[in-house]
């Protein structure tokens, strides 16, 4: 049985002037036990918001709808103080930045053992003891001193362990990281996706991870789900996807990948970047077709009057597409 | 790997080292400011002159020499800041009336901040309806004429000390709430107050966990704002004859009798005004140097 399963979820904010804005329009998934779910997208294609709408985070002038079903409850319809016994317990967060993401005026313990605290009832001293052996599993080393540390006596990276170590500590089924390696740098960032794998592999824990970077979800993902304009473009496994994408906007995000060797022969290292022309429509901008037609090398006049719903890949087991074009073009067109 | 002699040195040092609170970095900061230290200083001298002294000087601040009346400060005899016309010496009334205005400034500083940050943080947190409504309540305070309040509080329920002080404190909190709103606002979007909820702490425990650690370095600089304030808001009163009462003094009282006498004997009014001045500056150099040293972000 599915972990989480999310059903047509939909975030929609209301402006000053009270028009609405609909940041994600019909996104389902479902997460595994164990699995990995890697979100793909542009800033602004809605995927921190689908999962600030899980955890009742959005800002007061956004509004969820849909179904998010935990553990036979829907997350989207909890009152505050349910969703306070779920969040940081069974759900834990890490957050983009790790630079304001810890609080400067407490120290690490005091941040890391509150969650426990809250959840387990623990004592401190209990709390504290779990704590640094949670900073050791994140090869914080020194654990014990640098506990009573404050946040700006560490470098990103082991902030960004801190918070992961500080999600862990409850042992949540599923973690939730928001882009966790967006603010670090690239050695960094390959320290951080090798200790999600490694959590992931060793106590169970199923990940959503948010990222733009497709190389991360190659790294870390069993399934992916890409976005754009608040909608799924495609989802499937992350073998499938990588091998064989079927949305012309998935091609080009891998197609932008740089290339830095050529050991298969059929890349030249030396061509420019590539990119996708153009720019993601405006939040709140009416589309009526595909919104990715307007950049899209394949949009034929239908693609901008109708808009493509996600469905099931022929021959594909669990993956999903909307494209008005058939998935035989793809291969011949972009290239 | 190799371990020179001076890296097994440096990090035998740095074994030992405390954590430092970005406070107390901010303190260590304040304490290279040399105006603002030297003010703390001189602050510290005039308060501990005010509340100790007196115990120190034989004169009851309500006894009189008959045989020095009206004497100007002199060094030579035992009244060095002089004597009234009722032969008081005015070095023990200047330091008792120091004692009554420095309570009142601090205690309705005290006051005004607990409930300032209080009321702050709450309407800037939740947000929305609740915020407006709050504001709209602090609006409608400022608009009443607290003189006004306090000429009526005095006049129906006499003046006592704790009156003049609940008084005060009741409008002075004003600023202080507008002040943490502001800065609960800007706190609130940030991410780690996202984080707290997403670990699923409450309400009450963002505001007072993660919030008010946080607002301190600004409630320090602005109590350091609110004290002068109160303290010139009581000798107001006082002068208006509607501070504390006699035997009871205060800078305001005194500085009130002085002016009455100002011809025939300055010094009643010069000794009380210029500690009073004195104090005032050096609360305000000090309230300076503490917003200079917590403004430096994320050392």
């Amino acid at each position: 049985m599915a972990l989480l399963e999310v059903k047509d979820l939909g975030v929609r904010f209301t402006r000053r002037d009270a028009s609405p804005v609909d940041a994600v329009q019909r996104v389902s998934f479902t997460l595994e036990k164990g699995k990995t779910l890697g979100i793909v997208g542009e800033s602004g294609s809605g995927k921190s918001q689908t999962v600030m709408a899980l955890l009742g985070l959005l800002p007061g002038n956004g509004l969820a709808s849909g179904e998010a079903l935990y553990a036979g409850r829907n997350l989207l319809t909890l009152s505050q103080r349910e969703l306070n016994q779920i969040r940081g317990d069974r759900i834990g967060m890490v957050f983009q930045d790790p630079m304001t993401s810890l609080n400067p005026f407490l120290t690490v313990e005091r941040q890391m053992t509150e969650a426990l605290q809250l959840h387990r009832g623990v004592s401190r001293r209990e709390a504290r003891q779990k704590a640094i052996e949670a900073l050791q599993r994140v090869w914080i080393p020194d654990a014990a001193r640098r506990i009573d540390r404050y946040p700006h006596e560490f470098s990103g990276g082991m902030r960004q362990r801190v918070t992961i170590a500080t999600a862990l500590l409850t042992e949540p089924e599923i973690l939730i990281a928001d882009e966790p390696t967006t603010a670090l740098d690239v050695t960094v960032q390959a320290q951080i996706i090798e200790l999600l794998r490694e959590l992931n592999r060793d106590l169970g824990t199923a990940i959503i991870l948010i990222t733009h970077d497709m190389g991360v979800v190659a790294g870390l993902a069993d399934d992916v789900m890409v976005m754009y304009a608040g909608r799924t473009v495609e989802r499937a496994g992350a073998q499938a996807l990588f091998e064989n994408p079927t949305h012309p906007y998935t091609r080009g995000l891998l197609d932008a990948l740089p290339r830095i060797d050529d050991s298969d022969g059929t890349h030249d290292i030396d061509a420019p970047l590539r990119t996708i022309a153009g720019n993601p429509p405006a939040p709140g901008e009416a589309i009526e077709g595909c919104a990715f037609a307007p950049r899209c090398a394949l949009a034929k006049e239908r693609c901008h009057s109708t808009r493509p719903e996600l469905e099931a890949i022929a021959g594909e087991k669990d993956g999903w597409r909307a494209c008005l074009r058939p998935v035989g073009e793809m291969m011949e067109v972009v290239r | 790997m190799n371990t020179s002699p001076s890296t097994t040195a440096s990090t035998a040092n740095a074994a030992p080292r405390r954590s430092r609170s970005p406070l107390e970095l901010a303190f260590r900061q304040f304490l290279r400011n040399r105006a603002a230290l030297a003010s703390l200083v001189i602050l510290g001298i005039i308060v501990i002159a005010c509340f100790v002294g007196p115990l120190f000087l034989t004169n009851d601040p309500a006894a009189n020499d008959w045989g020095a009346i009206s004497i100007p400060p002199t060094l030579l005899g035992q009244h060095w800041f002089g004597t009234d016309e009722l032969g008081r010496d005015l070095l023990v009334r200047t330091l008792a009336g120091g004692r009554v205005s420095l309570e009142v400034g601090l205690l309705g500083t005290l006051v005004s901040g607990l409930i300032g940050v209080a009321w702050g943080a709450t309407s800037g947190y939740i947000g929305g309806r609740t915020d407006a409504v709050m504001m709209r309540i602090v609006d409608m305070m400022y608009a009443i004429p607290y003189m006004l309040i306090a000429i009526l509080m005095m006049t129906l329920l006499g003046r006592a000390f704790y009156l003049v002080v609940l008084t005060i404190s009741a409008f002075s909190w004003l600023d202080m709430a507008r002040v943490v709103r502001g800065q609960t606002l800007s706190l609130r979007t940030r991410e780690f107050i996202d984080a707290a909820r997403a670990t699923g702490v409450s309400t009450p425990g963002i505001i007072l966990r993660h919030i008010v650690p946080n607002l301190l370095g600004v409630v320090v600089v602005y109590a350091t704002v609110t004290v002068p304030g109160i303290v010139l808001t009581e000798s107001v009163l006082s002068f208006l004859g509607l501070g504390v009462q006699e035997p009871m003094t205060s800078w305001g009282v005194l500085i009130n009798d002085g002016a009455q006498k100002l011809e025939s004997m300055p010094w009643l009014l010069l000794c009380p005004a210029v500690m009073l001045c004195v104090t005032l500056y050096c609360v305000n150099f000090v309230g300076d140097g503490l917003r200079d040293a917590l403004d430096t972000k994320e050392r």
